[in-house]
């Protein structure tokens, strides 16, 4: 089975935001970055069905700086045999111009399935996935939580409002991971020094204009100071009068 | 000026009530851009409640019908909604930010070559360009987007577009579309408990955190829940259904749902800043929690401090009394 599994650098979740001085972007100074958390479910699922099979590859593909290098080495510490860097100086704000770049460099790449994570988490984008798989002319399924794949057919199960739906689909395909899939390994000492020696092609992409400008990134509007109601059982009925009569909610 | 299609949802051939949050903000962008809404719904036959959608400003109700469109056939869907979208002077093409809406919109944009902006929490028109605010770094910042390029496709987060009821009907046309069964098939809908609202489209969501000391605990909140007549979902923060007390589709924050309820009471949660990323746009916040220091009341618009078994059976009975 040969699998791509496309992944993306981004801030750690715990990042405290600061807006930089252009007004549109994240202040990265201080800022710890990592492996999408996603993604991370993207790969261990790929790691998984390479596994299973008892031969194959596993293909890390990204888009972006130069220092997602660490990101995609990150990848192969989990295990995934080599990786490609896709780089350019900033990753545009327009998910069609990345789905671009990464379905040319994956047209030809004969792969069986083409991983994704079901959102990055810092723009929260939620497009390039199917998006690939369009330009592609692949079947896709996205925010994939359970996964049964036999003789070139997948089922697979993913979240909707009040359910689950259960969704068929032949290979090669598209699929967009959900957290619930897996619980991704952690890289060992091993593969971590492993990983060191795993090639990892670097080349330049090319990207369109795009057809999102980013007007400004602001922090959003603190929460006007709340209040405490009062301690114990004995709030409960002023709180209940000031969500009906002050808050109106009720 | 252009017209605007909203594209609307329907499960088991009833209009899904999100459509009309879609169909309240694409009236403000067309009111803004001057033009028309159509509403688009895609189906296996009639859809029961689209003929209202008039009432919430649509021009035009439109269904396309098709043997494989009574479940979601996320081939077949895009090619309708794209093929659509190419027939009229639409500015806009808007989605609900939904399990269907966020899985269709890229299809659709990828196939119009048009940018797509996902989750958004404001659309307006600014110099007759489409703009929008989506929520970014898991709410922790707000992206502004403008677009350079038409129909903007867009996907508006759930609970944010509040409808909007006109004294207007809609004219209603139905046709069937021939497009091919497409190679992605929803074989069943494996339905949740019966009346079980989802956390992120519920007006109350009601979540609960370690705090709770015992998966069994949750029917506390699950009462005062019901208590509030069907309009209330239980969440969990990360934390309990990483042990596995909950699943991961009532987890709120930002490796699980981002919500915008009327009321968001938080119970025995802390407040780590990736749950407060889940729900910080909550309209009312109310934490329940007995370390008066904890980071959720800083959030909270009321705070009550104390032993939540104490205080939820209680509130659940005062609820009841309120309502009754």
């Amino acid at each position: 089975m040969k699998i791509a599994v496309c992944i993306k650098r981004v801030p750690d979740s715990e990042t405290r935001v600061k807006i930089a001085s252009d007004g549109k972007s994240l202040e990265e100074a201080g800022v710890k970055f990592i492996l999408n958390p996603y993604d991370e479910f993207a790969v261990e699922e790929a790691l998984r069905r390479r596994e299973h099979a008892g031969a194959g590859e596993v293909v890390i593909v990204a888009l972006g700086p130069p220092a997602a290098q660490e990101t995609i080495r990150t990848a192969l510490a989990m295990g995934a045999d080599r990786g490609v860097l896709l780089q350019v100086e900033r990753i545009p704000p327009d998910g069609l111009e990345v789905a671009r770049a990464l379905a040319a460099e994956l047209r030809d790449g004969a792969y069986d399935l083409i991983l994704f994570g079901k959102l990055a988490i810092d723009d929260a984008n939620h497009q390039v996935g199917p998006m690939v798989a369009e330009l592609l002319g692949l079947p896709c399924v996205t925010t994939v939580a359970h996964l049964e794949l036999e003789q070139g057919r997948g089922i697979a199960e993913r979240e909707i409002e009040g359910g689950v739906e259960v969704v068929a689909f032949p290979l090669p395909a598209v699929l967009t991971t959900d957290k619930g899939l897996n619980e991704p390994r952690y890289p060992a000492l091993k593969g971590i020094m492993a990983a060191k020696k795993k090639p990892l092609e670097v080349k330049p992409a090319t990207l369109g204009p795009g057809g999102l400008e980013v007007l400004a990134l602001t922090l959003p509007p603190e929460r006007r100071e709340g209040r405490i109601v009062g301690e114990g059982a004995a709030a409960v009925v002023e709180l209940v009068r000031l969500l009906r009569e002050e808050a109106k909610v009720l | 000026m252009s017209d605007v299609l909203a594209v609307v949802e329907q499960r088991a051939g009833v209009l899904r009530s999100v459509s009309h949050e879609v169909v309240t903000g694409a009236r403000r962008l067309a009111d803004a851009l001057t033009g028309r809404v159509d509403a688009l719904a895609l189906a296996g036959g009639a859809v029961r409640g689209a003929a209202r959608l008039g009432a919430f400003g649509a021009d035009r109700v439109i269904t396309l019908t098709n043997a494989a469109f009574g479940a979601y056939a996320p081939e077949g869907y895009a090619q309708a909604v794209a093929e659509r979208a190419q027939t009229g002077d639409y500015g806009a093409v808007l989605f609900a930010a939904t399990a269907l809406g966020k899985d269709l919109a890229p299809r659709v944009a990828a196939r119009l070559g048009r940018p797509l902006a996902q989750d958004v929490t404001d659309v307006l028109v600014e110099g007759g360009v489409v703009t929008v605010v989506r929520p970014v770094y898991a709410g922790k910042a707000l992206l502004r987007l403008r677009f350079g390029a038409t129909p903007a496709l867009v996907s508006l987060r759930s609970n944010v577009f509040t409808p909007v009821e006109r004294p207007k009907a809609g004219a209603t046309e139905t046709a069937a579309v021939a497009i091919p069964a497409g190679r992605v098939v929803v074989q069943e809908i494996k339905a949740a408990a019966v009346g079980a609202l989802d956390v992120a489209e519920a007006p109350i969501v009601i979540s609960g955190g370690r705090g709770l000391k015992d998966p069994a605990n949750f029917k506390l909140l699950e009462e005062l829940a019901a208590a509030f007549g069907g309009s209330a979902a239980v969440g969990a923060s990360r934390a309990v259904v990483d042990a596995g007390w909950r699943p991961h589709a009532d987890q709120v924050g930002q490796t699980g749902k981002t919500v915008s309820p009327t009321l968001y009471i938080a119970v025995g949660i802390s407040g780590a800043i990736q749950h407060l990323a889940g729900m910080r746009t909550s309209k009312v916040i109310v934490a329940i929690n007995k370390d008066k220091d904890a980071p959720i009341f800083k959030v909270a618009d009321y705070g009550l401090v104390g032993d939540l078994f104490q205080v939820i059976p209680q509130l659940t009975a005062e609820i009841k009394k309120s309502r009754a």
